[in-house]
């Protein structure tokens, strides 16, 4: 197993599937089975990897290098430590669930969608995999296009507007992030991540980068005040194309504090920390109140994700005021260790909720709350799926959404009472938004007389939301797997946090 | 010898499974499959329950506490999901399980004709396992996943009825209002863990907060700089924010009385006898904390006092069965939070479980009164009852007595010891307290033989429509439909529950009386709890009343010489008087105290100044956020410096006119400008 080059068997397969299911998947059900083929052999492949990865010792593992350009020194580089084992095994377990759940509403261009799918998810695991800063910026820009696509040609009326608010936000953010790669080659010679992170840089080259990754991931994540392409985007895309942005694709925001921000620029990162912790804090309240008033059920989960995003950034930045100001390292790895479970959670816990929209919109072709309304009468056991995810939502112990939420107020407490104390108001805006949400839509009586005629979930959507589910449950009643898996990558990334550059 | 770790976990398993049975296979195993099953879960929980306290009381157990899987482990900061069986737990245990019974049973009879049969028998199944895993936690992190399912399970409950706007607006509104307390709640957990020893675990925690080598009373913090608080005033006092909420204080009560939306076997087991008492067995259990800060123990006896008193006083006025027995529960889980204010935490935990009897009793009586009645709630249209469903009519009389404190009945034990120990305590509030805990007598007295006069007694307030009437009778299958009936018109005269319904009358009604007398002398003066509840020397108001206690016998027949029996029998009469001899006094005196009427009858504006302030309040906020900000402000700055570029670029050329074209070219435009200027900002300022 050693031997084999395993981070390129998972990047290079779901996108060498994609080509295939273009070229033989004129007809839509072999496009969808082969697709399903490529991402169950994709998340069989990812099992190796999980079980492989040798968590106690840390660091990274499954080392690939080759010399890519010589000129500038650029490597296709891979590697993976307990982080991005634990992104990689939550991209190939939800591009599964996707794939699955698009057999049903997509009937246009079938094999270019499933393609455009696959193609994405071997991006994004090579986003997560990359060691050398260019190869990571290159797939980093090029996974904009399937999704590009997937907005642009399976959205609804107003993608055009959509896709290029999404496309333009999140490249002039990268833009920044380039220019910095560039500099920073400039001064090193090399785009390798670890000699990035090891490179002297004073105080202002610091800021400088510091901001230039800042607006490039604050952007992705997406943080307050960036955060308007978000809800637009996921109006107009398709539910796959949501369920993929919403579980994966935010979450290469937060990878890249950990990955860029963090080891890179920790003095700015220190000093700067505050300007994060305050937008994560404005989104906690903010968008919780934005949420709060939303008429399309949609952009009232594409806000929650971004008010349970701001935990992702809290956590990290508060980890740097924990060890540096308070020398206490145990709740910095309790922050950051938050932030990457939240991470996971949320690809579960936002997936299955745009999952449950697009059951909902695939029978009346509504997003709106106002045209549902009693649903659990007609549709009992998505009821049950609806007000269980509703519920990790919320935070409820037991589930996924606890876990992340509770270790980053756990540990933003060590640092400062009001931070937490803001933080914490999720508990009650993340309620109310969530649960009227649920009063309006699943409870009551059938009002719409469309309503009425609704089937419950088929196998199709039961598979879906059943995993999603085992998922949400699992992590919330046993999260010790996953925090074990990671626990000595984040050792590695707080010890790092100590060591000052300047 | 020790409890056996597989024992407790079957008492805890066994409702969880039942629970997984009826919730997911209900259509498969039908509705014998469904009660049946989770009827022997609990009752297999209930007797193994009884077993662990017998062994911990007489059996020379000792407390068990241990550990049984690591919930996650990062650094040096653990949580676990542990066991911690003690006395107190193993009471607790004894009165969930044993109340779930009765609910169990009763449940069969009470919604016989629900088609969401077996969805309720999960559901109270589930409610037993999650209160059980609250209060066997030996734990934070456990206390606070029993603390929010047990809120889960009463959100589906309340909102059992989920085609009643009122019942899914009740549910959503129990649901927010208690996290407003767990808000608190959860600091307080952090607080717990930054400050008592780096750990979520009880022992730990109680260890450091005990060790005089640390002092935790003088250590102090300053959330406000300049302003130094007790680190223990600040922990306590966001961890009792939690109890306001689950325990439904003031000013967090407002969820309780809604909540009755619920069925009424839920009102008895859940908004009753177990999960709201969940707050005074937390703040029991932290004793060791709470003994550290005199300003949180008074701020506790403040809230309630208040709590005691004002939301009894709601309860005279209420005309729906349910909600003066509701109403009466707030004042009771007043009593219990004064008796922990004035550090008399056994007292609290004593009233905790008597009450839990008796109110679950009253609960269900009402319920069995609701049945007869054709699922009218409203007691001016009963009245006379009791000839027609005496079993009912006796117990909830029993129950009534117990409420009231008539002496030597098991309410008369727990709420004097209350009393006197308020009596008995110097903390700054207890003037008050003992002030609202004496009114509070009278009002109990008035609300609960109110109740009885006009459900029971009297003439009759309602008409019985003989069969024939075209009436149709397929509504009977569901609850929802009753409302057609003109009020107070019943299709047939009412008559007594079936057995499954008056056999959990009848054996909550024994404990009723007697568990108090047989219990008082260990409990409160005794031994009973050992090291469960900690109680710092000079706060011992129970140790000084212990010495004039002289068994159970002495101190009811010396109750009858005590201020409370008579303030008590000052409320029976004037009940009796105006309820059973003179109704129309009721209207005179309503009329004659139109302002405290008014004030009563809309709850002191709680619900409308909430109503008003936080959810529409929150609603305009909201949308203020959205278009003023994300709208008005962010995305017409990003709209504007795109249609900026895109002006430039319509002047630099004026060849294309396609949408799309535009924004790519102005797009890459601003991409080269921004490169260019980035370039040369960032060499300039590296150089």
């Amino acid at each position: 197993m050693a031997q084999w080059p395993l981070l390129s068997v998972l990047i290079w397969l779901p996108i060498a599937g994609a080509i295939l299911v273009l070229a033989l998947g004129r007809d839509p059900r072999v496009a969808r089975w082969l697709s399903v083929l490529v991402a169950l052999a994709t998340l069989a492949a990812s099992i190796p990897l999980y079980l492989g990865y040798d968590a106690p010792a840390g660091g990274m593992q499954f080392i690939e290098s080759h010399a890519w350009i010589d000129a500038l020194k650029v490597h296709y580089a891979l590697a993976a430590d307990g982080i991005s084992v634990a992104l990689i095994v939550l991209t190939t377990f939800t591009s599964v669930l996707v794939i699955i759940g698009s057999w049903g509403p997509i009937d246009k261009r079938v094999s270019q969608y499933m393609a455009a799918m696959l193609a994405l998810e071997g991006m994004l695991i090579g986003v997560f995999a990359a060691t050398d800063a260019l190869l990571f910026y290159v797939f980093f820009e090029a996974m904009l296009i399937p999704m590009f696509i997937i907005i642009g040609i399976w959205g609804g009326p107003r993608r055009v507007y959509a896709t290029l608010k999404f496309f333009i936000y999140t490249f002039l953010g990268s833009i920044f992030m380039l220019i910095g790669l560039i500099y920073l080659h400039m001064k090193t010679g090399e785009f390798s991540l670890q000699a990035f992170a090891q490179a002297p840089l004073g105080p202002s080259e610091q800021a400088w980068l510091f901001f230039a990754f800042l607006i490039a991931f604050a952007i992705k994540v997406p943080m307050w005040p960036v955060h308007t392409w978000l809800p637009d985007a996921h109006v107009e895309a398709p539910t796959g194309g949501s369920v993929i942005l919403a579980a994966i694709m935010l979450k290469v925001g937060g990878y890249g504090f950990i990955r860029f921000s963090l080891p890179i620029t920790p003095d700015a990162s220190q000093e700067y920390a505050w300007v994060v912790i305050a937008m994560s804090l404005v989104a906690v309240v903010y968008i919780g109140y934005v949420a709060l008033v939303q008429d399309d059920m949609k952009k009232l989960i594409a806000y929650s994700s971004i008010a349970h995003m701001a935990f992702v950034t809290l956590g990290l930045f508060i980890a740097l005021a924990l060890v540096r100001v308070h020398g206490n390292p145990d709740a910095a790895r309790l922050g950051v260790q938050g932030a990457m479970v939240q991470m996971i959670s949320h690809g579960f816990v936002s997936g299955a909720m745009f999952s449950c929209i697009g059951v909902l919109y695939d029978r009346l072709h509504s997003r709106m709350i106002r045209d549902y309304g009693g649903v659990v009468n007609v549709m009992p056991w998505f009821g049950a799926f609806f007000v269980l995810f509703a519920m990790a939502n919320c935070g409820l112990p037991g589930t996924s959404g606890f876990v992340g939420e509770f270790m980053v107020i756990l540990a933003a407490f060590q640092d400062n009472f009001w931070i937490a104390a803001v933080a914490a108001f999720t508990l009650i805006i993340g309620a109310a938004y969530t649960l009227w949400l649920v009063k309006r839509v699943i409870f009551g009586e059938v009002t719409n007389p469309k309503v009425a005629k609704f089937e419950d979930l088929d196998a199709r959507e039961w598979i879906v939301l059943g995993s999603f589910a085992a998922a949400v449950l699992a992590v919330g009643v046993y999260p010790k797997p996953l925090t074990d898996l990671m626990d000595s990558s984040v050792l590695q990334i707080v010890n790092a946090l100590m060591l000052s550059k300047a | 010898m020790t409890l056996d770790k597989n024992l407790l976990l079957v008492i805890v398993l066994a409702p969880l499974v039942g629970a997984v049975i009826a919730g997911l296979f209900g259509k498969r195993v039908g509705r014998v499959g469904a009660h049946g099953v989770t009827i022997v879960g609990v009752a297999l929980s209930c007797a193994l329950s009884m077993h662990v306290l017998y062994q911990l009381v007489w059996g020379g157990a000792e407390t068990f506490n241990e550990n049984l899987y690591t919930w996650f482990q990062v650094g040096s900061t653990s949580a676990n999901i542990g066991f911690l069986i003690d006395r107190l737990t193993a009471m607790m245990m004894v009165v969930v399980t044993f109340v779930s019974l009765m609910v169990h049973v009763y449940t069969i009879g009470y919604m016989a004709d629900d088609d969401g049969y077996q969805r309720f028998f999960s559901y109270i199944a589930l409610f037993t396992f999650s209160m059980l895993m609250l209060v066997m936690s030996n734990n934070f992190l456990q206390l606070f996943f029993g603390w929010e399912a047990v809120g889960l399970v009463s959100y589906l409950l309340i909102g059992f009825w989920f085609k009643r706007p009122t019942a899914i607006f009740a549910n959503m509104k129990a649901f927010i209002v208690n996290r407003v307390g767990d808000f608190g709640f959860l600091l307080g957990i952090a607080g717990v863990l930054m400050w008592f020893g780096g750990s979520l675990d009880y022992g730990t925690v109680f260890a450091h907060a005990q060790d005089p080598a640390i002092d935790m009373g003088a250590r102090s913090v300053e959330l406000i700089a300049g302003h130094p608080w007790q680190v223990a005033t600040v922990v306590c006092i966001c961890l009792f924010i939690g109890a306001m909420g689950k325990s439904a204080q003031v000013p967090l009560h407002v969820w309780l009385p809604d909540s009755m939306e619920g069925p009424t076997p839920i009102s008895a087991l859940i908004h009753a006898a177990t999960m709201v008492t969940a707050g005074i067995f937390m703040v029991a259990r932290m004793s060791p904390l709470f003994e550290l800060s005199e300003t949180a123990l008074t701020f506790v006896l403040v809230i309630g006092a208040t709590t005691a008193l004002f939301t009894g006083l709601i309860g005279v006025v209420q005309n729906d069965i349910k909600r003066v027995v509701a109403y009466s529960t707030l004042s009771q889980l007043g009593y219990m939070t004064v008796a922990l204010g004035v550090s008399a935490y056994s007292a609290g935990v004593f009233h905790l479980m008597t009450h839990a009897f008796f109110k679950a009793l009253l609960f269900l009586g009402a319920g069995s009164v609701i049945i007869a009645m054709h699922h009218e709630q409203d007691m001016r249209h009963m009245g006379g009852l009791r000839k027609y469903m005496p079993v009912t009519w006796i117990t909830m009389w029993i129950g009534s007595l117990a409420l009231a404190g008539a002496p030597g009945f098991a309410g008369f034990y727990s709420k004097d010891a209350i009393i006197e120990a308020v009596g008995e305590s110097h903390r700054v509030g207890a003037g008050y307290a003992y002030f609202c805990v004496l009114a509070g007598v009278f009002i109990t007295a008035l609300y609960s033989f109110r109740l009885l006069y006009m459900t029971f007694h009297g003439k009759e307030r309602f008409v019985v429509e003989h069969a024939g009437h075209a009436h149709g009778h397929e509504h009977h299958a569901d609850h929802d439909e009753h409302g057609h009936h003109a009020p107070g018109h019943l299709e047939h005269a009412p008559k007594e529950s079936p057995w499954v319904v008056t056999l959990p009358l009848v054996l909550l009604a024994i404990p009723s009386v007697v568990i108090g007398f047989l219990t008082i002398g260990s409990m409160l003066f005794g031994d009973y709890f050992g090291q469960a509840i900690f109680v710092r020397e000079a706060n011992n108001v129970l140790g000084e009343l212990g010495h004039e206690f002289h068994g159970a016998l002495a101190m009811a027949l010396h109750g009858f010489s005590q201020p409370p029996f008579w303030i008590a029998l000052a409320g029976f009469a004037t009940a009796t008087w105006i309820w059973l001899f003179q109704p129309s006094v009721a209207d005179k005196a309503e009329n004659a105290l139109r302002p405290l009427h008014t004030l009563l009858a809309n709850k002191y504006w709680f619900d409308s100044l909430y109503q008003a302030v936080f959810a529409r309040g929150g609603v305009a906020l909201g949308r203020g956020l959205w278009r003023g900000g994300d709208a008005g402000l962010i995305d017409r700055a990003i709209d504007g410096s795109a249609s900026f570029i895109d002006q430039l670029s319509a002047i630099v050329r004026r060849v294309q006119s396609g949408y799309l074209y535009h924004y790519a070219f102005a797009m890459i435009l601003g991409l080269i400008l921004l490169l260019g200027g980035s370039w040369w900002l960032f060499t300039r300022i590296a150089a």
